[in-house]
């Protein structure tokens, strides 16, 4: 039993089923992330004052993944439209190069991770003395790297303090905090430029709370991780399906290059979207 | 031609359809037959409605009878749950708040939307347009294997640690996640990966759905020729599809917070048991759920309600022998329902300190959409004058449906305007809306959906005696069970209390709940056990009357219109035998010179005549 | 009609219209049930197969229905616009004057409600999320030593422990903003024709006039948890005498660290 328009167009739709298919499953994948924006400008909203973290994401190289997903939209495009031509050899060049710009973006992303994981801020019960940019500032929230006898330890919280018995710790300062205003902020980015800010000696009984830039820092890193995570999950399967079509799936080409092509339309419909979600992804969570 | 037998046709079928036989798994596990899964839709569906049932009973229990031993069944369930759970054999409020969710779970989400949309969807839909299968069958199978997984997570989730997610179907934050804070896999996170699961379903179901009706109409199926209740399924698939994302959005979100700590839902400051402060960050909003869980929710309560309305269209129509009266209003009455209900769902949060300018917003569009819902309704009404009403099991559920809905929605109005919210929210009178419009409502609609298609499925008809019998004590104990509930309702006895109001209750020098009202609970309760009973003469007919009922001797028992009788009975794979042409709309029975009073859409004039 | 309804004791102001509302959308509800059940129930008899074995392809062909419809659309836009929405207004945003009115703040918690009352200089004393701790879950300025020198209006605050009972003046505006300490409940006196759900995090205030004295319940109507179905709190409408007497009473009970 054979399916109707399965691969050619229906001439009073003049779709091919499978493209009205992935057209629908866009549509609800736009209400997907449209529900996380909204919850991201609510939440947004509604922080109280000076506890909404900014100027804490890489923002080169945020620009330069977003460079990277772009190209890979444009080979993908180049790729079908080579296929199109029947040029399968030019087809597999372009195609390529869209999923080392997938599995390069994923590389980028998880060493951003990374090196949140590994980034902390403390709120002290008394405040203290650092430099933020040139001058002295005291207060009791600090930003910066944590120093356990030689080791740059990952993920601590507060409670770790308690289980690892650790009565102190070294820790670097950052000279600046997102309690600033953005433009303070990136002044005293500039002015300490270079220099080695010292660390100092925290006490874990001074400790009010401590924690890693992980989800439950704070609700801002909270739907950053969520958001950039489930993008990543479509940057994954994307580049999955690809890689299929692109070699076991291949076979296909062979047999019924109409279908081949359609399904390399397809997986490209769907490329083009998570771009795009990363197209506003990138401004809204590392710009604004 | 309808009326000709196609036992010819049969062998035929057979025989041909011979070189391409599939081995038990291919053809009932894992099949990609439109109407076999369907079918599995439909029996795990009824099977989980008899659960989501059996659960309410036991918790009817504890409403009439608080703190009292549940009578035989105590103990058993005891050992299935912990003695702690039900003190003495008696359910204990825990129990009675996990029960009391997943019944709202399991009978919105793997009831009623599994039979209503996926298993009539399924089986009925592409009969109808004249297509061989769905347009993705693989995508359909997947769709169906979703479900199930998400059925067996709900399922289990009745016995780890901590029992099953009992913040109510709502899971409402913070209470969905600090209650059980300690146990990491609680069941609330099982109820969260349930129903990311379920989601998926729904969604894959609702892509194929969509594309079938957009794509695969039979040559000369217009838009305006399809079958009513092709159109309700269409307009459903498009709620699903827009809907249930924001919730899978707002359940990832949760399971964040319950998994990882984050606070979305969580306000700073939280303080448990009063001087425990909860280690989170905080900053998060309780409404944001809410508004998430609304958006979809509300959209759902159609996805509920119009599968049914497409059901009972058909059966009117066949059994009055006329055409359904204003079949483009109601087409267009389902377009107006489907957008609208996407911008009313704030009218569930009318007392979470809205102001008047969104509160006004969101009355005005609650009351604009009842308006079409009366159309539908009063259509269907108008239908019933000048036909030839034949009085079989099928119709007797689609006429009930409509007072019963009637009722349902009714007394929605005084929910939708919220200067009586005010006093009737969150009390049984809600309670009584809902069940209104689901129970009587869509069940019977279902019920009605279930004896129409049963012969063209099994190639048997079911009981009519028996189904008659079904009928009534239905009819009659669903009124028992909902009615009473008004009037507690209006007395202000709220939800979702394991002891009936036994709190409440008046005492001296104190204004509380009369005796008589919290008296009304075991008269419910009673009515919901009989209701209970009320069922067997069904489920031992529709067993039984697979291999024991009336054998149908007709393609098209029911002397119908529409193309799913047009087919082998039951329908062989690929559907059709030959090929298939429309000449006409879906109800034209009674046409005046015409030779028999049903004209199947696949007839040409020139046959119909004589 | 109340009786036939079933609505329960009255005991505040706009609790009447509530009522009168009550009354009418039901009146219109009546109407079309009886209206089309008769005709229903006509119907299928009228054309039941033995009595009318040839259907009408045609069916009804006046316009009827349309007219009927639209009256109902008709009906529904004056009880929107003629009542709903400015009842509304009043009960949401016409808040009564401060000073002629009896103010005061209602905590929920699992599982009990709780009050605060401010003294004589009828204002409350200031709190701040920061000072949020196991001892000061309000995180009120006058718990924490440091901060309650600037603080001199909370000194005579009047704090009931969580499952006190509550007092209010009869035939006097009361304000109450309420909220809650861990999950959502909602504060309902079903004899005040009152809901209002007490949200973490959010202060929302009510207000509202009683007009008898007697004591009444307070419901919780938000599934909160296990205790859910017991946490009734018990508010008391006394003459203005009684009332100041009753507070006097409990003045200079020290803030106590659950409110
Ligand atoms: C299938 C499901 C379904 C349907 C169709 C509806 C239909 C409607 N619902 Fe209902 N509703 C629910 C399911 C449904 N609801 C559920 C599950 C809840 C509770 C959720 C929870 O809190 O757990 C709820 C709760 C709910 C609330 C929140 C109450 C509260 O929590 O305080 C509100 C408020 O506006 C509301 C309004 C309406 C309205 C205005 C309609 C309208 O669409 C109704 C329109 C229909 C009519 C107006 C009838 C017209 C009929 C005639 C004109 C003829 C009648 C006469 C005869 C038949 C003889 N509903
Ligand atoms: C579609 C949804 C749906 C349906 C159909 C029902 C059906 C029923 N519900 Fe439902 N109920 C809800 C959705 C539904 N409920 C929700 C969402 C809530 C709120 C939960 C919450 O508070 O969070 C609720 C809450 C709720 C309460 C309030 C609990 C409380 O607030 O404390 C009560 C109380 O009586 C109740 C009773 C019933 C009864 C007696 C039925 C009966 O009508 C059931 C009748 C069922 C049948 C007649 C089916 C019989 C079975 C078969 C025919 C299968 C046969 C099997 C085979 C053939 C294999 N329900
Ligand atoms: Cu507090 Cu329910
Ligand atoms: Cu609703």
């Amino acid at each position: 039993m054979e399916i109707p328009y399965n691969h050619e167009a229906r001439p009073d739709t003049g779709l091919y089923n499978a493209k009205v298919g992935i057209w629908l499953f866009l549509a609800s994948e736009v209400m997907l992330f449209g529900a996380l924006f909204s919850a991201y400008i609510l939440l947004r909203v509604g922080a109280d004052p000076g506890t909404w973290p900014h100027g804490l994401l890489n923002i080169p190289i945020g620009t330069f993944n977003t460079a990277v997903l772009i190209t890979s939209s444009v080979t993908v495009v180049l790729g079908w439209a080579a296929l199109q031509m029947g040029n399968f050899a030019a087809y597999r060049k372009y195609q390529a190069v869209t999923i080392l710009c997938a599995l390069g973006f994923l590389g980028i992303k998880s060493f951003e991770y990374k090196d949140k994981f590994g980034h902390y801020e403390v709120w002290l019960k008394e405040p203290v003395t650092v430099k933020h940019g040139q001058k002295e500032v005291k207060t009791d929230r600090l930003l910066g790297h944590i120093d356990y006898n030689g080791t740059h330890p990952y993920f601590w919280k507060t409670e770790t303090l308690a289980a690892k018995k650790v009565e102190s710790f070294k820790f670097a300062p950052d000279p600046y905090h997102y309690t600033m205003s953005a433009k303070e902020m990136a002044h005293a980015k500039r002015d300490s430029a270079g220099i080695e800010h010292a660390e100092i000696e925290i006490k874990s009984s001074q400790v009010k709370r401590l924690s890693a830039f992980v989800p439950a820092h704070s609700t801002f890193f909270a739907i950053y991780f969520t958001l950039t995570a489930l993008h990543g999950l479509h940057v994954l399967g994307g580049a999955l399906v690809i890689a299929y079509i692109w070699g076991p799936g291949a076979k296909l080409w062979k047999t019924n290059p109409v279908q081949y092509t359609n399904r390399v339309e397809i997986s490209g419909l769907f490329w083009h979207f998570v771009d795009l979600v990363w197209i506003f992804l990138f401004p809204v969570i590392y710009l604004l | 031609m309808g009326a000709t037998t196609h036992a010819g046709h049969h062998h035929e079928v057979h025989s041909d359809s011979h070189h391409h036989e599939l081995g038990f798994w291919q053809k009932y596990i894992f099949s990609t037959d439109h109407k076999v899964i369907g079918i599995q839709y439909g029996v795990m569906s009824l099977l989980f409605m008899l659960f989501g049932f059996s659960l309410m009973m036991l918790m009817r229990w504890s409403i009439a009878y608080p703190d009292t031993p549940l009578p035989v069944l105590g103990k058993a369930l005891q050992h299935v749950f912990g003695p702690d759970a039900l003190p003495n054999g008696a359910m204990g409020p825990d129990l009675y708040n996990a029960f009391g969710a997943m019944h709202g779970t399991i009978m919105v989400f793997l009831a009623i939307v599994p039979l209503a949309f996926a298993a009539f969807g399924n089986y009925v839909v592409p009969l109808q347009i004249g297509a061989p299968d769905m347009a993705f069958p693989r995508v359909n199978m997947a769709s169906f294997q979703c479900f199930f997984l998400g059925g067996v997570v709900m399922f289990a989730s009745f016995f780890i640690p901590g029992g099953a997610a009992k913040s109510g179907w709502t899971s409402y934050s913070p209470l969905a996640t600090l209650a059980e804070r300690g146990i990491m896999f609680n069941g609330q996170t099982f109820w969260l990966i349930g129903m990311v699961l379920l989601i998926t379903s729904s969604l894959l179901g609702a892509v194929n759905f969509i594309a079938t009706i957009i794509q695969l109409r039979a040559p000369g199926m217009t838009w305006m020729r399809l079958p009513f209740f092709c159109w309700a399924q269409f307009i459903t698939a498009f709620i699903l599809l827009l809907a249930f994302p924001p919730l899978e959005a707002a359940g990832v979100m949760q399971l964040m917070d319950n998994l990882f700590g984050t606070s979305f839902f969580l306000p700073s400051g939280l303080m448990m048991g009063g001087t425990t402060p909860v280690p989170v960050s905080g900053g998060g909003s309780p409404l944001l759920w809410q508004h998430l869980f609304w958006f979809l929710a509300h959209p759902e309560v159609y996805v509920l309600i119009l599968p049914a309305m497409g059901i009972i269209s058909e059966i009117i129509s066949n059994n009055t022998r006329k055409p359904l009266w204003g079949y483009k209003s109601l087409v267009y009455s389902v377009f107006a329902v489907g957008f609208i209900s996407f911008i009313v769902w704030a009218h569930h949060m009318y007392l979470t300190g809205m102001g008047t300018k969104i509160s006004t917003f969101f009355q005005t569009t609650t009351m604009i959409i009842s308006i079409p819902s009366v159309i539908i309704l009063t259509c269907l009404f108008i239908s019933l004058w000048g036909g030839s009403i034949r009085f079989n099991t099928q119709m007797l559920f689609a006429l009930a449906f409509l007072p019963m809905f009637g009722i349902g929605g009714l007394t929605g109005l005084p929910l939708g305007f919220n200067f009586s919210d005010l006093h009737l929210h969150d009390t049984y009178y809600v309670i009584a809306h809902f069940h209104y419009v689901v129970a009587p409502g869509t069940i019977f609609g279902l019920f009605a959906g279930i004896y129409h298609w049963y012969p063209k499925i099994t190639g048997r008809f079911m009981n009519e005696f028996w189904g008659k019998v079904h009928f009534w004590l239905s009819l009659i104990f669903m009124n028992a069970v909902f009615q009473p509930m008004f009037l507690q309702g209006m007395h202000g006895m709220i939800r979702r209390m394991y002891n009936g109001g036994a709190t409440y209750a008046a005492a001296a020098n104190q204004v509380g709940l009369p005796p008589e009202i919290i008296d009304l609970n075991r008269w419910v309760s009673h009515g919901a056990w009989f209701l209970g009973l009320a069922q067997i003469p069904f489920i031992i007919n529709f067993f039984w009357s697979i291999r024991g009922g009336k054998k149908v001797t007709n393609d098209n028992p029911w002397d119908a219109t529409t193309l799913e009788w047009d087919t082998p009975t039951p329908p062989p794979h690929g559907n059709f035998d030959k090929p298939v042409a429309i000449y006409r709309g879906p109800y034209e029975y009674s046409v005046p010179g015409h030779a028999t009073d049903f004209t199947m859409q696949s007839m040409p004039d020139k046959a119909a005549k004589h | 009609m109340e009786k036939l309804l079933g609505l329960p004791v009255l005991a505040s102001e706009h609790g009447a219209e509530v009522d009168k509302f009550i009354i009418y959308v039901h009146y219109l509800m009546i109407v079309l049930f009886v209206g089309w059940g008769a005709y229903f129930l006509y119907a299928i008899w009228r054309f039941r197969s033995s009595r009318n074995p040839k259907a009408s392809y045609a069916g009804v062909t006046s316009n009827v229905s349309s007219y009927l419809e639209l009256a109902v659309a008709a009906v529904e836009i004056v009880l929107l616009v003629g009542f709903a929405v400015p009842l509304w207004a009043r009960v949401a945003d016409k808040f009564p004057p401060e000073k002629e009115s009896q103010l005061m703040r209602v905590t929920g918690q699992q599982f009990a409600w709780g009050a605060r009352y401010p003294g004589a200089d009828g204002k409350f004393g200031k709190q701040d999320i920061t000072l949020v701790s196991s001892a000061n879950p309000m995180g009120l300025y006058q718990l924490d030593d440091k901060r309650k020198a600037e603080d001199p209006e909370g000194a005579d605050d009047i704090n009931l422990p969580a499952n006190a009972e509550i007092a209010i003046p009869v035939n006097k505006d009361i304000i109450v903003s309420i909220t809650s300490l861990d999950v959502i409940h909602s504060f309902k006196v079903p004899a005040f024709r009152l809901t209002q759900d007490a949200i973490p995090g959010l202060r929302l205030p009510i207000h509202f006039k009683a007009t008898r004295t007697n004591t009444y319940q307070i419901n919780c109507a938000q599934l909160c948890g296990v205790g859910h179905s017991n946490m009734k709190g018990i508010i008391k409408v006394v003459s203005q005498a009684e009332f100041d007497a009753w507070l006097k009473s409990k003045a200079g009970s020290a803030p106590v660290s659950f409110e």
